[in-house]
């Protein structure tokens, strides 16, 4: 059984890691778990963030256990719009997250356990890890048909993926994280990785779909807290250290000083979409507007999550010319973001010619161009 | 050695590179690191780099070093570059990140090796690098030479109190070469200043939080004698104002060190059509009216419904009454809920009572509005304008909610303030602010003081088809309806 100490023994860390002082006391030899009493997948991100860039790796490993609220994790070059369904996120209230390693788009809840391996850069091993979590779960469970890929992820019957693999590579030191699917809802996960936007264009790192399945399906007395003391337990054996999982917090800024600024970072939309790189949206539509339909043709070039380039095919004379080429110039520069456009639309309709029909027209148009959104 | 000082100082009078073969000549010299030669491997000395390296201006000239890509681990031979965090021209220092490259999942984030000044990018955005080919070629300052590759190691400082030579063991700090040298004028140990810099690297900043810290506020002496400046609080302190029966001030010489920069962007997306929108308000003539509301009563009445609301699964805030009560005034004077054309010559009477609201969002201000607030009740519009707020925290109000509005009332007492200037949205006439509401004592018919919730209300309205009797009577009847709601139900439809 592994234990679960206090936040007491949190205050330890503070000598893992790098202070002014010369040289540096460790306390555990050779290697730390820690697991993080937060469901935020914002803070949990801060937190693999901090270890990389202010822990001391060189003598030490670390695994990092966590786990989300329901979330949709980009990959760092990645772009939203292709990967998962945005509007679909905001109706439902699930955050949208951009991670710094790379790799594809995972959906995160509660029923997802996250798994971090910390190791300085030369230790640097991804098999390794994957192995071991293999072993983990053949010691729970030793039936269970599960085995790595050469595309580091885990196949559950030779055919369904439980868990997908991200790495991130700093100057000194290095991290290799992945999922593991226990309980996850399925249902949620395919409709909100499936994208609804049409005609985008761009070099993004493109997800690659997979079948999956639950832990859970396959041996219903799993749990997510099984899984975890498993893998836990497998790594202190390994590699030799005290198998106690230490808690933390990831909002604690004596513990963790400047996390609440790299949390926040996170969760800017500069990050999240501003990060995206340079794509096109072309795209026609249908639009119905009395008696007729209309064709529509967009083109939209983005960059850094704000259109660059905006060219908005109408019929002639549908709407005014000069109305049609100032949607056009304030779109430009502006955010790829369907609240910013609706706004922005609104605020520009004060200016226009008080017509009905004009409003109604407009209308129509700005509320499909923000579907494209 | 004479040789290289007359050489030393003939370039300096002259301000230009040196020529190469006169350092040739005098073989037995070595290297000259002076700001105005080129550090050179022997090899290197080709009479056909003089043309290439000659030229008139001070800028120091370096040795340019191709940056390899080193090995990324696990084999990998090529990887994909994905972001450049600089672009040629750019001046670095050993660790900055230089560019983000993925391979297999990966993403590995280069950083530099030495400080220098970016020349050359050797891959665009999304082409493949290969380990160990060169991704970047950085011109090396020439005065400080081509830093070594393991960690820099502290060298301890030298004191004028002179301090002995400190031992430090085995401690690596890392600290840029002008960084250590910041430190070493001002006698600082590098080991006691913490760094906030990547792998807690020390940066100029971090140097001069501590000095602030060291010296305190030391005031330069007063032409006063007696006055006593404040102790410095260590003795590190270089050069504290000693003869304090000095009758002249003596400036502090410590540079004030301010590294704040200008910052501009342009003005895009929704502010920019804000600003149209201003603009075009700032053509309305518009004239102010002020009030003062005594909301006891309201308040009263509000902490009974607010359960009944409550079950009915209703937020209810004291919006819903202002806004069903200036709808009831626009009953009586529908001229402020009309519109002007462009060319002012026709007056629309809007039928519908679109109430705007005010919102303060992330984009800044937006004003969704209840729509037909003529035919709902109370309960109807509290329960809009949950369903707005709700949506507008979350960044998802649709057009169809944002336009269309005919009147507008901006609750800023939230935030504070008490009179305000409101500016008419167009095409509206007439918008209402709304100051926070404020217990005061007022007295009460019989002549007592008593315990008064009051809130003032500032209106503007279009001068042009609005006259100030209108607006006044219109106040006061949403006033009369507020302060005795009891009222309200004799008008309400």
């Amino acid at each position: 059984m592994v234990l679960q100490s206090s936040l007491k023994n949190c205050l330890q860390l503070s000598c893992i890691f790098r202070t002014p002082k010369a040289g540096f006391r460790s306390t555990t030899s050779g290697g730390l778990i820690i697991q993080s009493v937060s469901n935020d997948v914002y803070q949990n991100l801060a937190v693999e963030d901090w270890i990389h860039d202010h822990m001391n790796l060189d003598n030490l490993r670390v695994l990092f256990l966590w786990r989300n609220s329901p979330a949709v994790v980009i990959g760092r070059h990645q772009n939203p719009w292709q990967e998962c369904n945005l509007r679909l996120l905001r109706q439902k209230n699930i955050k949208l997250a951009r991670r710094k390693s790379g790799g594809g788009t995972v959906y995160h809840d509660l029923g997802n356990i996250n798994l971090t391996f910390f190791t300085t850069r030369k230790k640097y091993e991804r098999m390794e890890n994957l192995k071991l979590v293999v072993k983990a779960l053949k010691a729970l469970r030793p039936q269970l048909d599960v085995r790595v890929t050469e595309r580091y992820d885990i196949l559950l019957d030779r055919q369904y993926k439980i868990s997908g693999t991200a790495a991130k590579l700093g100057r000194t030191t290095a991290y290799h994280h992945c999922t593991l699917l226990c309980n996850a809802d399925k249902r949620v996960l395919s409709s909100v990785l499936k994208s609804p936007y049409n005609g985008i264009k761009s070099n993004a790192t493109p997800s690659v779909p997979a079948s999956v399945k639950n832990l859970f399906e396959e041996d219903p007395s799993l749990t997510c807290e099984m899984l975890l003391d498993a893998i836990a337990e497998e790594y202190a054996m390994q590699h030799q250290i005290d198998h106690r999982i230490t808690l933390i917090n990831p909002a604690d800024e004596t513990l963790l000083p400047g996390i609440n600024n790299k949390t926040k970072e996170l969760q800017t939309w500069e990050w999240v979409y501003g990060k995206t790189p340079k794509f096109s949206v072309s795209t026609c539509f249908n639009m119905f507007y009395k008696d007729t339909v209309l064709d529509i043709k967009v083109d939209m070039d983005v960059k850094h999550g704000r259109i660059e380039v905006c060219n908005i095919d109408l019929p002639e004379q549908w709407l005014p010319p000069a109305l049609c080429s100032e949607l056009v110039k304030s779109l430009t520069g502006s955010k790829f973001c369907p609240n910013e456009t609706a706004a922005l639309v609104a605020t520009l309709l004060r200016v226009c010619p008080q017509d009905d029909e004009l409003h109604s027209r407009w209308n129509l148009l700005c509320e499909n161009m923000i579907m494209l959104m | 050695m004479a040789a290289v000082t007359a050489l030393r100082s003939s370039c300096r009078a002259a301000g230009r590179l040196v020529c190469i073969h006169r350092v040739r000549s005098c073989s037995s010299i070595r290297f000259i690191k002076s700001k105005y030669v080129c550090v050179f491997d022997k090899s290197a000395f080709k009479f056909s780099h003089q043309q290439r390296l000659f030229r008139t201006s001070a800028v120091s000239h370096g040795q340019i070093v191709q940056f390899k890509l080193s090995d990324i681990g696990e084999g990998i031979t090529e990887v994909t570059v994905k972001e450049w965090y600089i672009k040629e021209g750019d001046s670095v220092s050993q660790f900055d990140s230089i560019c983000e490259v993925q391979s297999d999942k990966a993403s590995v984030t280069i950083t530099s090796r030495y400080d220098g000044i970016i020349r050359k990018l050797h891959y665009n955005l999304d082409e493949i690098a290969y380990v160990g080919k060169p991704l970047v070629d950085i011109e090396i300052d020439a005065s400080k030479g081509v830093a070594p590759e393991e960690d820099v190691v502290e060298t301890p400082p030298m004191s004028h109190e002179e301090h002995t030579h400190q031992e430090i063991k085995g401690h690596k700090t890392l600290a840029t070469p002008a960084v250590r040298r910041l430190a070493m004028e001002n006698n600082i140990k590098l080991s006691e200043v913490v760094g906030t810099g990547k792998d807690n690297r020390i940066l100029k900043e971090d140097i001069l939080n501590y000095l602030a810290k060291q010296t305190g506020a030391i005031l330069p002496p007063s032409p006063k004698a007696e006055i006593i400046p404040p102790l410095p609080k260590s003795e590190t302190v270089p050069a504290a104002p000693k003869d304090k029966a000095h009758k002249i001030p003596v400036p502090f010489s410590r540079p004030v060190v301010f590294s704040g920069k200008d910052k501009t962007e342009p003005i895009t997306g929704f502010h920019k059509a804000m600003v149209k929108t201003m603009s075009a308000a700032l053509k309305i003539p518009h004239f102010g009216y002020c009030d003062e509301i005594d909301l006891t009563q309201l308040v009263q009445l509000r902490e009974e419904l607010k359960p009944l609301a409550q079950v009915r699964g209703v937020k209810l805030s004291f919006m819903p009454f202002f806004i069903k009560a200036a709808s009831l005034g626009l009953l009586q004077y529908p001229v402020l809920n009309a519109s002007l054309d462009e060319s002012c010559q026709n007056v629309t009477y809007k039928a519908s009572h679109n109430i705007g609201v005010a919102m303060d969002t992330e984009q800044g201000l937006i004003v969704p509005n209840v729509k037909n607030v003529q035919v709902c009740s109370v309960f109807e519009i509290a329960s809009e304008l949950n369903r707005l707020q709700s949506l507008g925290s979350a960044g998802q109000l649709g057009t169809n909610d944002l336009t269309g509005g005919t009147f507008t009332l901006s609750n800023i007492g939230t935030i504070g303030g008490t009179y305000a200037k409101p500016v008419i949205l167009p095409p509206e006439v007439a918008i209402g602010a709304l100051g926070k509401i404020q217990v005061l004592p007022r007295f009460n018919g019989k002549g007592e003081v008593f315990k008064a919730q009051i809130m003032n209300v500032s209106w503007s309205a279009d001068h042009r088809i609005i006259d100030g009797a209108t607006m006044a009577r219109f106040s006061n009847l949403w006033k009369s309806y507020l302060e005795n709601p009891a009222s309200m139900l004799l008008d309400l439809k």
